[in-house]
C-alpha cells in the first residue's frame, strides 16, 4: 500500500533551547493509506513538536527544521507558505486538544465546517451547506440543520469535537491528524469520540494519525503504535505485539503505567 | 428581539433616574435664586412674587414631574438671567455642538479602525515602538492645546483659516463643516491614539488564541484569518470604548468649541455657570446625558449583534 | 516586554522626577517674582534672562509656569489622596463584606464613571461656585468610583483566597484580615490607577480652568494660563507653548510609568 506520509530524519531545533537538545531528533516514521496510526509519549517528548511540524504550523522564525516530510507526494519543507495552505485543510485535516477554543467564539457552527471547503474548492453556497450537513451527520451530530446555526457556546464538549471533526474532515482529506482529542473530555465521551474516529477510518479508509500521551486511548484506536522519548523515536511496532512484548523499558513504564487490570487483558 | 426590549427598558429607567438626579442636583443649592435675580435688597413680597412665578413653591416632586413634562415636550425651563426660554436659547447653538461632536466621533472611527487594524496586523519591531511611543505622546496633548497648536500652525502660520471666522451651517453647509476640519481632529486625535492602542494589543491578543491555529489548519492564510475570525473577535472590546469616546467628546467639544470660537452651547453654559442661571445648565446636562445614555445603549446593541455569547448572560 | 516596562518606568520617571523637582523648588524660589509686572519687558521673546520670554504684563513666563505647575501639581495630588483614600476604605468594605450594601454602591460607581468627570464636575461647580476648594472636592469625589472599583474586586477575589480563610479561622478580626492582609496586595493595581488617576486630575483641572470654571484670579494653575495666552497666539506664541509643553511634559511623565507599570505587571 501506498503510504500517505513519509517522514525521513526529521530534526526540530528550537532558537531557544540549549545547542544539543533537538526537540524532534532523527524521527523516521510512515503512514500508510487507510491506517490508524498512534504516535504516544509523555509531554516533552516530541509528539506534538512532530503533528506541528506536518501541518506547517511549527513558526519559521522560532524553529530550524531539517529532514524531509512527504505529505501524498508534496514535500513539506519546500513548499512555500502559499503552497502549505493549499495542502492544509485539504489533504491533511487536524483536530486539536481543546473543541472549545479551537472554534472561533463570535461564528456559526455551519460556517466554521465550510471553511476548508472555502478554501479549496469552488462551491455555491447551498453546496458548501450541504457538504458541511453531510459531514456533521457522518460524525453523529443530532439535528445537524439546527446545529448548524448553534455557536460554540450553545454547544458541550462532546459535540463541539464531533463539529471539529467534521470541519476537518468535510474535505474528504487523506490523513487526518488528531492531537490530544479526547484528553480534555469526560470519559465516556472520550469513548464516543474513539468509536467515531475508529467508524470514521472504516467508511473512508482516510489515514489517521493519533498523537496522545495515553497509551490506554491508543490501544482503542490504533493497529500500530509509535513511541516517542525525547525526541527520538524508541518503537514503531503493530499494537497487539506492543502490548504482548515491550521491547523498549520506557514503552514498559508507559503500558505499566496504564491503571489496573486491563493490562491483564491483552 | 427579548434582549432589546430589556435593553430599552433599561434606556428608559436610566433616562429617569439621570434626569431625577440633575433636577435633584439644583434643588440642594445653597442659597435662593431670587437672591441672585432681585439682588439682597429685594423686598419679601417681590420675593415670593417671583417665586411663584418660578414655580419654586410647590414641593420638589411635583416641581420635578411638571419639570419633566415640561422637558418632554421640548419646554425647558426660562432662564433666570435672560427671561428668556432655555428651549430657545439652545435651539441655534445646541445643533452647532451636535455637528462638531459627531464629525469628532466620525473621524475617531473612520480613521482609528483601520490604522488599529494596519498597525494591529502588521510584524515589526520598528512599527511596534513607533506606534507606542506616538500613543503616548499624542495622548499626553489636552485636546485643547492640540487646538490651540492647529489654530497657530494653521491658521496663524500657514493662513489656512482665520481663527474665529466660524461660518453657521445656515448660511453655508461647506463652509461650516470646513471649518469644523481642524476643531472635529483636535477632539478625535487623542481619542484615534487610544483607540490605535487599544485596537492594536486586541488583535494581537486574539491572533494568540487557538482558534487562529485552527483556521489555518484549514488552509487559511495570515489575511484571511484576519478577516474572517481575528477582526470581529478584537473588535467587541473597542465597541465599548467607542462608546465611552463618545462622551468624551460631547464634553471634548464643549471645552475645543472656546479654542476655535465656534458659537455653539459651550460660551453659554459657561456663561450660566458663572450666573448660576440654572435651567440652563440643567437643560444642557440633561442633553448631554441623554446622549451618553443613548449612546451607550446603541453600543450594547452593537455588541450584542457582534458577539452572541451576551444573550445568554 | 520586561526591558520595554523598563525603559518605559525610566523615561517616565526621568521626566517626572525633574518636574517634580522644578515644581518642589518652585514653591521656594523661583527666577523672578510670578506676579511681577515689568512695563518694559513686555512680550519678550524667550532669551536667556527669561527662558520662557514674558507675557503682555512683562512677567517672567517661566517663572509663572513654575508657580502654574505647582498649583495644577498640588490640586491634583489632593484629587487623588480624596479620590484614592475614600475609595480604599469604600472598596474594601464592599469587597470584603458583599451583600446588598455592595450591590448598590457598585451600581452607583458604575453609573457615575460611565459619565465623563468633566461634566459632573460642571454640575458640582455650578452648585458650588467656582474655587480651588470646590474643584479639588468635586474631583475628589468625582475620583472616588474609579478607585474603590479597583479595590473591590481585588478585595473580594482575595477574600477567597486561602491564606486569607485561614487567616479567618486563626480568629482574626476583620480590620486586621482587611487592612493587614488584603490591602497590601492592591497595592500594585493601584499604583498604576494613582498614576492615571493623577493624570486624569491634572487635565480634568486643566481643562476647568481653561474654561474659567476652575481656579480663579488672582491664583493661576496652567489651564487658566492657557487661556490667558489664547489672546496672544499671534503675538507672543512662546506664551502659549510654554504653558501647554508644561502640561504635556506633566501628563507624559506619569503616562509613561503607568504603561510601564502596567507592562510591568503583565509579566
Amino acid at each position: 500500500m501506498a503510504n500517505v506520509l513519509t517522514v525521513k530524519d526529521l530534526r526540530v531545533h528550537f532558537h531557544d533551547a540549549a545547542p544539543d537538545r533537538f526537540a524532534v531528533d532523527g524521527l523516521n516514521l510512515t503512514v500508510a493509506e487507510g491506517e490508524i496510526i498512534g504516535l504516544v509519549g509523555e509531554s516533552g517528548s516530541g509528539k506534538t513538536v512532530t503533528a506541528m511540524s506536518i501541518s506547517g504550523l511549527l513558526p519559521r522564525e522560532k524553529a530550524q527544521v531539517s529532514g524531509s516530510i512527504t505529505l501524498d507526494g508534496h514535500e513539506i519543507f519546500a513548499c512555500s507558505d502559499q503552497e502549505i495552505l493549499t495542502i492544509l485543510g485539504d489533504e491533511l485535516g487536524v483536530v486539536f486538544q481543546e473543541p472549545m477554543t479551537s472554534m472561533d467564539p463570535v461564528m456559526r457552527i455551519g460556517p466554521q465546517i465550510e471553511e476548508c471547503l472555502r478554501n479549496h474548492r469552488r462551491l455555491s453556497k447551498a453546496q458548501r451547506r450541504q457538504l458541511a450537513l453531510e459531514a456533521m451527520a457522518q460524525v453523529e451530530l443530532p439535528e445537524p440543520e439546527r446545529i448548524y446555526r448553534k455557536y460554540p457556546h450553545e454547544l458541550s464538549g462532546g459535540m463541539l469535537q464531533r463539529v471539529m471533526i467534521a470541519a476537518a474532515i468535510v474535505s474528504r482529506p487523506k490523513l487526518l491528524l488528531a492531537d490530544e482529542p479526547t484528553t480534555a473530555l469526560d470519559v465516556s465521551v472520550q469513548a464516543e469520540i474513539l468509536t467515531l474516529l475508529k467508524k470514521l477510518n472504516r467508511e473512508s479508509g482516510m489515514a489517521i494519525m493519533l498523537i496522545s500521551h495515553d497509551l490506554h486511548v491508543v490501544r482503542k484506536l490504533c493497529s500500530r503504535v509509535a513511541v516517542m522519548q525525547r525526541g527520538k523515536l524508541v518503537e514503531d511496532r503493530p499494537m497487539e505485539d506492543i502490548f504482548r512484548n515491550p521491547r523498549h523499558p520506557y514503552t514498559q513504564q508507559l503500558i505499566a503505567a496504564i491503571p489496573g487490570r486491563d493490562r491483564h487483558l491483552f | 428581539m427579548k434582549y432589546f426590549i430589556k435593553k430599552f427598558c433599561t434606556l428608559i429607567i436610566t433616562l429617569f433616574i439621570v434626569s431625577l438626579l440633575a433636577f435633584l442636583a439644583f434643588q440642594v443649592i445653597p442659597g435662593d435664586p431670587t437672591t441672585a435675580l432681585l439682588g439682597t435688597e429685594a423686598t419679601a413680597e417681590a420675593r415670593q412674587a417671583l417665586r411663584q412665578e418660578l414655580g419654586l413653591d410647590q414641593p420638589v416632586l411635583v416641581r420635578y414631574f411638571d419639570w419633566l413634562w415640561n422637558f418632554l415636550h421640548g419646554d425647558m425651563g426660562t432662564s433666570y438671567n435672560y427671561r428668556m426660554p432655555v428651549a430657545d436659547m439652545l435651539s441655534d447653538k445646541l445643533p452647532i455642538t451636535a455637528i462638531l461632536t459627531l464629525m469628532s466621533f466620525a473621524f475617531t472611527v473612520v480613521l482609528s479602525i483601520p490604522l488599529g487594524i494596519w498597525a494591529g496586523s502588521t510584524k515589526s519591531r520598528a512599527l511596534d515602538l513607533g506606534v507606542t511611543v506616538l500613543d503616548q505622546i499624542v495622548m499626553s496633548v489636552p485636546q485643547f492645546f492640540l487646538g490651540m497648536l492647529a489654530c497657530y500652525v494653521f491658521g496663524n502660520i500657514f493662513r489656512l483659516f482665520v481663527p474665529g471666522n466660524f461660518v453657521s451651517y445656515t448660511v453655508s453647509w461647506g463652509a461650516c463643516l470646513g471649518y469644523m476640519v481642524l476643531p472635529a481632529l483636535s477632539i478625535a486625535i487623542p481619542r484615534i491614539a487610544m483607540t490605535v492602542k487599544m485596537l492594536r494589543s486586541s488583535i494581537q491578543t486574539q491572533l494568540q488564541q487557538d482558534y487562529v491555529r485552527t483556521s489555518r489548519s484549514r488552509g487559511s492564510g495570515r489575511s484571511k484569518i484576519l478577516r474572517r475570525h481575528v477582526l470581529k473577535n478584537a473588535l467587541i472590546p473597542v465597541i465599548t470604548f467607542l462608546a465611552v469616546s463618545a462622551a468624551e467628546i460631547m464634553t471634548g467639544s464643549i471645552i475645543v468649541e472656546q479654542v476655535f470660537t465656534i458659537p455653539g452651547v459651550s460660551r453659554l453654559l459657561l456663561a450660566s455657570i458663572s450666573n448660576r442661571d440654572f435651567p440652563v445648565v440643567q437643560a444642557i446636562v440633561v442633553v448631554v446625558a441623554a446622549w451618553i445614555v443613548i449612546v451607550n445603549f446603541v453600543a450594547d446593541l452593537l455588541y450584542q449583534l457582534v458577539d452572541t455569547r451576551i444573550r445568554l448572560r | 516586554m520586561k526591558k520595554r516596562a523598563n525603559v518605559f518606568l525610566w523615561a517616565g520617571g526621568i521626566i517626572s522626577g525633574l518636574m517634580l523637582c522644578i515644581i518642589i523648588l518652585g514653591y521656594f524660589w523661583t527666577p523672578y517674582d510670578p506676579t511681577a509686572m515689568d512695563p518694559k519687558a513686555k512680550f519678550c521673546a524667550p532669551c536667556l534672562s527669561h527662558l520662557l520670554g514674558t507675557d503682555n504684563f512683562g512677567r517672567d513666563i517661566f517663572s509663572r509656569v513654575v508657580d502654574g505647575a505647582g498649583t495644577s501639581f498640588f490640586i491634583a495630588l489632593c484629587v487623588v489622596a480624596i479620590g484614592c483614600l475614600a475609595g480604599i476604605l469604600i472598596g474594601s468594605l464592599c469587597g470584603y463584606y458583599g451583600g446588598l450594601p455592595d450591590l448598590i454602591l457598585t451600581r452607583v460607581c458604575d453609573s457615575i464613571t460611565a459619565f465623563p468627570a468633566f461634566l459632573l464636575a460642571l454640575v458640582i461647580v455650578t452648585v458650588a461656585g467656582p474655587g480651588t476648594e470646590n474643584i479639588i472636592l468635586a474631583l475628589g469625589i468625582l475620583f472616588i468610583p474609579s478607585f474603590a472599583r479597583i479595590v473591590r474586586s481585588e478585595f473580594a477575589r482575595c477574600r477567597e483566597l486561602n491564606y486569607i480563610k485561614s487567616a479567618r479561622l486563626m480568629g482574626a478580626g476583620g480590620a486586621r484580615i482587611m487592612f493587614r492582609h488584603i490591602l497590601p496586595n492592591t497595592f500594585p493595581v493601584l499604583l498604576s490607577a494613582v498614576t492615571i488617576g493623577f493624570n486624569n486630575a491634572v487635565l480634568s483641572e486643566a481643562s476647568m480652568s481653561f474654561l474659567g470654571i476652575g481656579i480663579q484670579p488672582p491664583y493661576a494653575s496652567l489651564g487658566s494660563m492657557l487661556s490667558d495666552s489664547q489672546s496672544f497666539l499671534h503675538s507672543a506664541p512662546w506664551y502659549a507653548l510654554g504653558t501647554g509643553g508644561a502640561i504635556v511634559l506633566l501628563i507624559l511623565g506619569f503616562s509613561l510609568l503607568s504603561e510601564g507599570l502596567q507592562l510591568k505587571g503583565q509579566r
